[in-house]
């Protein structure tokens, strides 16, 4: 429920560039850890809806989710971590770490040309 | 068509206040926890009893998060502790620009200790970083013992999981030994505590760390500015 809120920081951060840039943006690439728990239909009708109006209003937001990465303490082999099968995929062994969490970012904007 | 690259963190506006927060309460040397958790696990409830249990051995103040009402501000005032609440009026999550503010609406410079307890949802709030010293999840033995599997995040995040209401153990197929398990695969540091807010079982070893937490923050000021009375 919270994609609500990250859809409009979405919404002021794509129409600030586009200010900047003096141009219609028509695409914006989004890249998240599943651990920001966003639910990438969800976000998408939340900006849909947000967004009409707007200078972003019909913008196709492409969203990525990355997988958490975790790694074993015993061969420090780096895996994704995937909680029904919590064991290092080499060694076995259960003992790991989860790695930080991707952060939500905005990585790029496809703008109309002049 | 043209492409710009941009590599802006979408929450950074958060992540700010969350920084500033972190500063304000680490130059009070006052910790701060963020008390994640579904809604009725007993949260409040058990804020009460742990201001109970705690008075005249440190001094607790609680921001409330809910939706809507002041009902849960209430209840601890009555408990005996400064409170303020933040009604979010639908927003799923407390956001680090609401507790800045809150922060000046407690009488901070006299706390030991500040909750923070967030509005009731297992999912939204363990994403928004409020700049707290740490994440405690509480889950209470009827919502089943799945929920670490099934709402990870908050589980991977939290320093210490309460789980809560033990006192009806007997009458459901909770169990605890999976639920233990299922954290430590998501974090091996995770402290568990099992308590009853309502008989008080348990509540004494929550309230020591506590008091150990609060303690490692106070000596180093105790030592160096306030002499001891």
């Amino acid at each position: 429920m919270h994609e609500a809120t990250v859809a409009q920081f979405i919404l002021e951060a794509i129409s600030a560039e586009a200010k900047k840039q003096k141009a219609r943006p028509i695409a914006a690439k989004i890249s998240c850890g599943v651990f920001n728990a966003i639910n990438t239909e969800t976000l998408k009708f939340a900006f849909e809806a947000i967004s009409i109006d707007t200078v972003c209003e019909n913008l196709k937001l492409n969203i990525e989710q990355k997988p958490i990465k975790a790694k074993c303490k015993k061969c420090h082999a780096t895996f994704e971590f995937d909680l029904h099968e919590s064991k290092c995929p080499k060694c076995r062994h259960d003992d790991f770490e989860l790695l930080p969490d991707a952060p939500l970012l905005l990585e790029e904007i496809t703008f109309e040309d002049k | 068509m043209r492409k710009v690259k941009v590599r802006r963190k979408i929450l950074i506006a958060n992540e700010e206040y969350a920084a500033k927060n972190r500063a304000f309460l680490k130059e009070r040397k006052l910790p701060c926890l963020n008390v994640i958790s579904s809604p009725g696990s007993g949260k409040t409830t058990l804020l009460a009893k742990t201001i109970e249990t705690l008075r005249g051995k440190l001094s607790i103040g609680v921001i409330e998060g809910d939706i809507q009402t002041d009902i849960d501000a209430q209840r601890i005032r009555k408990a005996g502790a400064p409170a303020h609440q933040i009604n979010t009026d639908g927003a799923c999550h407390l956001s680090a620009a609401q507790i800045s503010y809150a922060f000046h609406k407690l009488p901070i410079d006299r706390l030991d200790l500040l909750f923070v307890e967030n509005v009731g949802n297992l999912v939204c709030p363990s994403t928004f970083d409020l700049g707290e010293t740490n994440k405690i999840a509480v889950l209470s033995v009827p919502e089943g013992d799945d929920k670490p599997a099934k709402y990870p995040m908050i589980f991977a995040r939290a320093a210490v999981v309460l789980i809560n209401k033990i006192d009806i153990l007997a009458a459901t197929d909770f169990n605890i030994k999976k639920v233990k398990a299922d954290i430590s695969k998501l974090n091996k540091k995770t402290k568990i505590f099992l308590v009853s807010a309502k008989t008080g079982e348990g509540m004494k070893q929550w309230c020591d760390w506590l008091e150990n937490l609060a303690d490692n923050k106070r000596k180093k000021i105790l030592k160096k500015t306030r002499p001891r009375q």
